[in-house]
């Protein structure tokens, strides 16, 4: 009985102060922290600047979601005020359908700031000898059909086990390739610069782009089911544990997870050139793709520090040569793509796709 | 003389029988002992690994520096201002006069954590009266150096480790080490600090702050909506159609997986009513929705086993139904309440899955200091330091992970004590 009543007093009266401090800052009803959406791949980048903006000045630390390039662009598409986001990070580039999807909800205005580079690495043990593959290998190892080996212009299911099969100067060692599932946009980068690169190499298929581009899409994307590509989430410490387990398998993810854990893994080198540093800024370690982060302009007068928060981002001290973002792995642009970007982003200049 | 007639029992064929059952009592004793044993090493495992990778997170590798404050420098008007980057760059410089070229002096550096100078300012704007002074200070060593420290991670150049420490580093960090300006201690930062993306910075404070203000709003909203709607459906609702179909529901409801919960929460708190996301109010009313029906049905159980006697008793000496069931039936089924709702706030506090979808799972930094503040909970932060790059977050997310399982073993522990000690037999 006391028990009774003295409990349920006390969970009234702490009911009633919440309830009293919830309608008093509901009233409110703005946001002063930038909310960012956006790319797996871009966010430990972002959330670097974040933090160093919080520290450095005197606004909140913004918040960063992971939700995938495709999701951010969806939720940053959705609408303008505060319950929408302020920026979205993306691995790829915006389509043209995200932005008639935009202007559709009143986002008119999207400024693009590309901040770098990173690139995709095809990784295995340090306790084997280093692999050594061209992206034809790749394509024939890890196609779902392949071009008859006959030297017929057709295509039959992938037959090969063994590397060695792929390629005789390679190891026999069964083909076994750890990677990101269909979400991922490092799946979808490593389709088209891998994968697809590799498939252009055979002349046929090459001349059915021209007539049919599904098709052509379809054999150079198309990822063999027989167990020997394994879907392996989107967690890339996962990947790098497995490999670690199982020497001879490989795995496909970032560069900043390779240079993380260089003490375990070791990228393989694809076309001769080998996942470094300096071979992915200047463009001959071929499998990497740019990154990006855009902003919706109006919200730049509505939610306090976007412009700070972008002049953060495109500070050299961030993403210059020497900046911090390169010490945690991205891949930084040249200096005359970074000062193009640089003004890009301080004009808030509106981005327009080049009609393809 | 008569033949002793040979007894049923000491035939041959019952003394087979009877060994073939104990026999069998004795296997099935067996599969019995079995089946516990791998369960119990199967958590012994989980524990035993976890602490092993975890311990290191509350420790963490500091350097001592003799930091002097010089007063031409730093004055009680510009603490602000100052650079206090500069000052623990030069303190450590100073015990390598040798190193003098800018690129050299740039990877000296990056021993100290980059968060040295606004623990440094923090220390200075606290206490003025350090100034003129010089002082002994522990600062965190950057991560990478912190595991170089504790498991010798990038040390072996040629398994390729080298390239995140570089010769020169390893080097002075050695010396460091021999000079006995490098230990281990306790890392404070881990309990006080919120997110960060260097290991040596980051913190669980923002995600322990999160998920009390989550499970306040859950417990406030779930535990009296739960209660009242157990004591209706047990003590006054009429049994008839209706009120089977809402129990067949609430049971159903038990089952749904929890990310329905979190996309129910972002169709309605979020885009209906307009509640901001990434906060700690929604996520718990999401929570609450999930924990009810668990609540309730506990609820309804624990009515349940109050005797009759209780209620015919009260009737009897003239008290209305509701003073019977407020008075009388609810105290006694107390404790089974409270149960159910430890056992229900617990599973909710290990969530992810809709906090997933409300946007709780989120970079956030500044520590949350109420309910509408943005913020994320203990197995989110669990969640995010997993898919961390940097190696030091391994032994963070195990550090994380062992908090978690204290939490969640002191709430069962509760529970089971609740249960035993107010609990009646009838």
């Amino acid at each position: 009985m006391i028990f009774m009543s003295s409990s349920l007093r006390v969970i009234l009266t702490v009911l009633a102060v919440m309830l009293g401090s919830f309608s008093t800052s509901l009233q409110a009803g703005e946001r002063d922290y930038i909310s960012i959406v956006g790319s797996s791949t871009v966010y430990p980048f972002a959330t670097v600047v974040a933090e160093r903006f919080g520290t450095s000045t005197q606004y909140k630390t913004p918040i960063i979601e992971s939700t995938g390039s495709g999701g951010g662009l969806k939720l940053f598409c959705a609408g303008i005020g505060v319950s929408h986001p302020d920026v979205t990070n993306a691995s790829r580039r915006i389509k043209q359908s995200e932005i008639d999807r935009c202007a559709e909800n009143g986002i008119s205005d999207i400024v693009e700031i590309k901040v770098g580079y990173d690139g995709i690495v095809i990784a295995h043990s340090t306790s084997t000898d280093r692999f050594s593959i061209t992206r034809r290998d790749i394509f024939l190892a890890l196609a779902k059909h392949v071009p008859d080996p006959g030297g017929e212009a057709k295509l039959i299911p992938n037959p090969y086990q063994t590397w060695k099969d792929v390629n005789a100067e390679l190891p026999d060692v069964a083909i076994r390739v750890l990677g990101p599932p269909p979400t991922s946009g490092t799946r979808d980068a490593f389709a088209e610069l891998a994968l697809e690169a590799g498939c252009k190499t055979f002349d046929w298929i090459k001349a059915i782009r021209k007539s049919d581009k599904s098709q052509y899409k379809s054999i150079c994307h198309a990822v063999r089911e027989d167990g020997v590509w394994v879907e392996a989430g989107e967690n890339d410490n996962l990947i790098v544990q497995k490999l670690n387990a199982d020497p001879t398998s490989l795995g496909v993810f970032g560069f900043s997870f390779l240079d993380q854990n260089s003490d375990l893994v070791q990228g393989s080198i694809v076309d001769g050139v080998a996942p470094e540093f300096e071979n992915i800024a200047d463009g001959s370690y071929k499998i990497s793709r740019a990154l990006y982060i855009y902003v919706k302009t109006a919200h730049v007068d509505l939610i306090p520090g976007i412009k700070e928060f972008i002049a953060e981002f495109t500070n050299d001290r961030a993403w210059g040569e020497d900046g911090y973002l390169v010490d945690k792995g991205m891949i930084p642009m040249s200096d005359m793509e970074r000062s193009e970007f640089k003004t890009a982003a301080m004009d808030l200049t509106t981005v327009q796709l080049a009609s393809e | 003389m008569p033949q002793t007639p040979v007894s049923f029992w000491d035939t041959p064929k019952f003394k087979r029988g009877l060994a073939k059952r104990r026999a069998a009592e004795w296997r099935f004793k067996l599969y019995g002992l079995i089946a516990m044993l791998i369960g119990l090493a199967s958590v012994a495992l989980l524990f035993v690994s976890i602490t092993l990778n975890g311990v290191g997170a509350f420790w963490q590798t500091q350097i001592k520096l003799d930091i002097f404050f010089d007063p031409a420098e730093f004055s009680e008007e510009n603490l602000q201002a100052a650079n206090y980057g500069k000052l623990v760059k030069n303190t450590l410089y100073s015990h390598f006069p040798e190193v003098t070229k800018r690129k050299e002096k740039r990877q000296l550096s990056r021993i100290v954590s980059v968060g040295a100078d606004i623990m440094v300012q923090k220390m200075v704007m606290a206490e003025p009266s350090l100034i003129g002074t010089t002082k002994s200070i522990w600062l965190p060593v950057d991560d990478v150096f912190d595991m170089l420290h504790k498991i010798d991670f990038g040390r072996d150049s040629s398994k390729g480790g080298s390239g995140l420490v570089s010769e020169n580093q390893l080097k002075w960090f050695d010396s460091l080490v021999a000079n006995g300006l490098i230990d281990s201690r306790f890392n404070r930062t881990y309990f006080t600090a919120g997110d960060s993306r260097e290991p040596e910075l980051a913190g669980l404070l923002g995600a322990l702050m999160g998920s009390f203000y989550t499970i306040l709003v859950t417990l406030l909203i779930s535990f009296p909506v739960g209660a009242a709607a157990a004591c209706y459906l047990e003590e006054f609702a009429p049994r008839n159609r209706f009120t089977d179909f809402i129990e067949i529901n609430i049971n159903n409801l038990a089952a749904v997986p929890s990310v329905v919960f979190g996309l129910l929460g972002l169709a309605v708190f979020i885009n209906f009513f307009g509640l901001p996301r990434s906060v700690p109010l929604v996520g718990g009313l999401v929570l609450s929705l999930m924990t009810l029906p668990t609540i309730i049905i506990a609820g309804r159980a624990a009515l349940h086993a109050v005797p009759p006697s209780i209620r015919e008793g009260a009737l009897a000496l003239g008290a209305s139904k509701t003073q019977t069931v407020i008075q009388e039936v609810v105290p006694l089924a107390m404790p089974g309440m409270l149960t159910g709702t430890i056992i229900g706030i617990a599973r909710a506090l290990g969530e992810t899955a809709p906090l997933l979808m409300i946007g709780m799972v989120a970079f956030i930094v500044d520590i949350p200091s109420g309910p509408l503040d943005p913020s994320t909970a203990l197995p989110v932060q669990i969640f995010l330091w997993v898919d961390s790059p940097e190696r030091a977050f391994v032994e963070k997310t195990s550090g994380a992970i062992l908090i978690l399982l204290a939490f969640l073993i002191t709430m069962n522990i509760v529970a089971v004590w609740l249960r035993q000690k107010f609990e009646r037999r009838w």
